[in-house]
């Protein structure tokens, strides 16, 4: 088969369960051109010299527009309005230097180390107390159960969001979240449920930003709402668009990895016992597991100029999709690239992507799922898979179980 | 190799320091000494004129790691003053003599100090160089002692790091320097002119095409005053002379090498070449000192004095010291240096200068944000970034591969309006 329609199937949901093979195929052709003019990135050098090279863009996703109401005056009036007006303040990931360095660089002041593990404790109380809630049952779902509930919690924490509000923040994670995904763009019910949801979020957040202005407390929001003089500052809109990025892209992702990884060490026994033995092992089977089953498969960005790269002139304005999980398995760089071998030495993995869009979460991705995997192993006790492989959600980039059902003998 | 005589390396600091562990971890088992003029283990030179004099790391701290275990018989306190070819002699300043089989030199540079003649008399005191651990304790401590006003005689990447840190400091400071902006020779006065903002704002008082003639010392014979070529004085009660380094190569005056305080010149393989342009039999140099013609200026020789340089070097000269006649490779390496002053990381790879055009192709001068590249007859030389390093790599590719200039067409917060004539100042006359 020709290699321009693999990314259709990478994309097609029968084959998210294990997009490998497809990846090793794309690999076969380093910077590959699909029929619908996009390129994709397989090997891990080729992406490594892409997220480096200045020519790609991050700004090129289609403006959010609102669809509409039926009311005219929301229409044509209220709604052009807001869209400008959230187009000129997109969140960083969605935007080039200088401003997202700008953007990135005041985030980064308050998303500090001390701060990130400071909520360790907190961490660890959340997980235990939701694993205390599943006390007496031997059927669980992991995503729901505990995946899924986890990062809200903890990025409210670190936000500042009052405790008796991260129901309300739950819910509104769920519907952004898709919002990070490329393919899910255009069903007209989701963009109206996710342009409700950025709508009331917007209005929650203007609302707490004002109240962190009163009264100051230690935490991100305070931080950013009250810049220290002479220091560089954001204003309201980018504040509220970074505030709901730290939720929106800290969850999904989170999620999987979590997912991923318990998922991962009940197919492979021997490293879930050898986990529970030395929970010192955590950071580098988290590591492995970036590599091996990352939460972000691919992004997509655009190439502002002609770009040379394997063999391949990408033409200024395509589309390219980096993917990240492809070069993560790429035998090039990895030995026996699909092993999963958390004693691997030197695994400079994409699992955060890479570049000027690093994840900036990622320490914290890292604490939470440390705590998280060490409690899982020591408190499940004889965990089994109910079915595999679990359903996976239809995203493909971000990728990851609907559902995780595990069996189990009891909680310890 | 004879048992007996092995290898010897002249020059105990970062080239000498990593070419003899290239030469154990390339599998050499026989004798190894290591000569050094300092008295101390080999130590690294850059937090000298940064974190040292801000303060921060006291100048005996910074020790280089030992990579490997070296098992080297070290010579130290002991400058090499002659070097016998004809019998694989080294000449070391006690009168003893060291047999050579091999020779690596690594003798680096030191810093050009104040011309002292009959006429001008002996220096007052309170006038410094940076080039040693030794020279920054005793810079350090003239600062710490909170003098009225710092003098720093040359805006070039020393000079410049000094002005930054006696400003956080808060000393009063001087910069004086003959070429109108900062930095002219490394980066033309275009980019340059960069530094002058930085320096106005940390509030350096900077003299551009200011000629220092001689200094004045006052009854204690401390230094009291600079006058100035054109005529008037600065008042100052410590300087800092910062003129650039000579190579350290006075020791082989008689060895019959091409050297002189612009290097000891080698083939591209690293070899020492003698009088008649030949490799000298066994004689090899990396770091600061040696002086190879290089790729990017074809036909012409140039000595880095960039710490990766002398790391990259050191390891290829001992490669090719280990291998045989007719195995000797070709060292290539894409000349690299960082700076860190005013609060903004500097970072620079290929040669800029002999550059007939600069263009900014990312961010802006103004906001001292940005990626330059140098082009000479079309081709992209050199790049340097102002907190941008994290472009850098994809440029230096390019450099390497010699591509048209200017590279990288369509990048993110590219405008190419600032473009022209770096402005180099004319080359120093020798
Ligand atoms: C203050 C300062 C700041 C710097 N900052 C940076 C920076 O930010 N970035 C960067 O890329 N580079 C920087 N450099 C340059 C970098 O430190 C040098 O390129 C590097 O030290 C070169 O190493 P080398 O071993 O070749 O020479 P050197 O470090 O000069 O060492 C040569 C050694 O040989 C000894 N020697 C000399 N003559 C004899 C003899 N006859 N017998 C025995 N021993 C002898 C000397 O005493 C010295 O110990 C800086 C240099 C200085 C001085």
């Amino acid at each position: 088969m020709s290699h321009d329609t693999l990314f259709a199937e990478v994309t097609d949901p029968a084959n998210r369960a294990d997009p490998y093979p497809l990846y090793a195929r794309l690999r076969e052709t380093p910077v590959s051109r699909q029929g619908d003019g996009s390129y994709v990135v397989s090997t891990h050098a080729a992406i490594r010299g892409l997220i480096f090279d200045p020519r790609l863009s991050s700004e090129d996703l289609p403006p959010s527009q609102r669809p509409p109401t039926g009311n005219p005056f929301k229409d044509w009036i209220v709604n052009p309005i807001k869209n400008r007006v959230v187009n000129a303040h997109r969140p960083l990931i969605f935007r080039d230097p200088p401003d997202h360095d700008t953007l990135r660089a005041i985030v980064m002041e308050q998303f500090t180390i001390p701060r990130v593990r400071g909520v360790h404790r907190e961490v660890e109380g959340i997980v235990e107390d939701l694993i205390d809630k599943l006390q007496g049952r031997d059927e669980i779902c992991l995503v729901e159960d505990f995946s899924y509930p986890l990062p809200v919690m903890v990025i409210c924490r670190l936000l500042g969001v009052p405790e008796e509000d991260e129901e309300q923040f739950q819910k509104w994670a769920t519907v952004l979240a898709t919002a990070l995904e490329p393919d899910s763009r255009g069903d007209e019910e989701a963009r109206h449920a996710t342009a409700t949801a950025f709508d009331a979020i917007s209005d929650y957040m203007r609302g707490l930003i004002k109240e962190k202005r009163k009264n100051p407390a230690d935490d991100m929001l305070s931080g950013l709402a009250n810049p220290e003089p002479g220091k560089p500052a954001m204003g309201d809109f980018d504040l509220i668009a970074s505030a709901i990025l730290l939720l929106v892209a800290g969850h999904e992702t989170t999620v999987n990895l979590i997912t991923n990884g318990m998922l991962t060490l009940i197919r492979h026994p021997e490293e879930l016992d050898r986990l529970r033995r030395d929970p010192e092992r955590a950071p580098r089977l988290i590591e492995e597991l970036l590599r091996y089953e990352p939460p972000v498969h691919f992004r997509t960005r655009k190439a502002l100029g002609d770009i040379d790269i394997a063999g391949t002139t990408i033409p200024a304005g395509a589309p390219v999709i980096l993917l990240f999980a492809a070069g993560n398995r790429d035998p090039a760089r990895f030995a026996d690239p699909d092993r999963f071998d958390p004693d691997r030495e030197d695994n400079q993995h994409f699992g955060f992507g890479g570049g000027l869009h690093y994840c900036l979460g990622a320490p914290l991705a890292r604490i939470e799922t440390e705590i998280a995997l060490n409690a899982l192993v020591r408190r499940f006790v004889a965990p089994r898979l109910l079915q595999d492989p679990p359903p996976y959600r239809p995203g493909a980039s971000l990728r990851g179980p609907e559902k995780l059902g595990i069996g189990l003998e009891r909680i310890a | 190799m004879s048992a007996d005589r092995g290898v010897v390396v002249v020059g105990a600091s970062l080239a000498g320091l990593r070419g003899a562990e290239a030469l154990r971890r390339g599998g050499y088992a026989g004798p190894l000494t290591l000569v050094g003029d300092e008295p101390y283990q080999p130590y690294d030179r850059p937090p000298l004129s940064k974190h040292v004099l801000a303060g921060e790391l006291r100048p005996d701290a910074t020790a280089l790691p030992h990579l490997v275990d070296l098992d080297a018989t070290w010579r130290l306190g002991q400058p090499a003053v002659g070097l016998d070819r004809a019998a694989r002699m080294l000449r070391l300043a006690d009168g003893s003599a060291l047999p050579y089989e091999k020779l690596l030199i690594a003798t680096g540079a030191r810093a050009r100090s104040w011309p002292v003649t009959e006429k001008t008399g002996p220096l007052p005191s309170g006038i410094h160089t940076l080039r040693s651990r030794d020279d920054a304790a005793a810079l350090r401590a003239a600062l710490a002692a909170g003098p009225k006003r710092v003098l720093i005689v040359g805006a070039g990447l020393i000079g410049c790091e000094a002005a930054s840190c006696c400003r956080d400091l808060g000393l009063a400071v001087t910069l004086a320097d003959p070429n109108p902006t900062p930095l002219a020779r490394i980066l033309g006065s275009r980019i340059g002119g960069v530094i002058v903002s930085c320096l106005d704002t940390a509030g350096v008082d900077f003299r551009p095409g200011t000629h220092v003639d001689a200094f004045e010392a006052d009854a204690a014979g401390r230094v009291c005053r600079a006058r100035l070529k054109q005529g008037a004085a600065i008042e100052t009660d410590c300087v800092i002379v910062a003129l650039g380094a000579t190579r350290d190569t006075g020791w082989l005056a008689e060895a019959g090498l091409m050297a002189d305080e612009g290097g000891l010149t080698c083939d591209v393989a690293c070899r020492a070449l003698d009088a008649d342009g030949q490799p000298a039999p066994g004689i090899y140099a990396a770091g600061d000192v040696a002086r190879t013609p290089n790729p990017l200026h074809v036909g012409r020789l140039a000595a880095f004095e960039h710490w990766g340089n002398a790391v990259a070097q050191a390891g290829h000269a001992a490669r090719n010291m280990l291998a045989a006649e007719d195995d000797q490779q070709e060292y290539r390496h894409l000349p690299a240096f960082w700076s860190s002053q005013f609060g903004i990381n500097i970072k620079g790879v290929g040669l800029a200068d002999g550059a007939d055009t600069v263009a900014v192709m990312q961010g802006s001068r103004a906001s001292r944000r940005f990626l330059a590249v140098y082009g000479r007859e079309g081709r992209t030389i050199a790049a340097i970034s102002f907190d941008q390093a994290r472009w850098l790599p994809a440029y230096a590719e390019r450099i390497e591969a010699g591509v048209a200039f200017p590279p990288i067409l369509g990048a993110t917060d590219q405008s190419i309006k600032d473009f022209g004539v770096p402005d180099f100042p004319q080359p120093r006359s020798r």
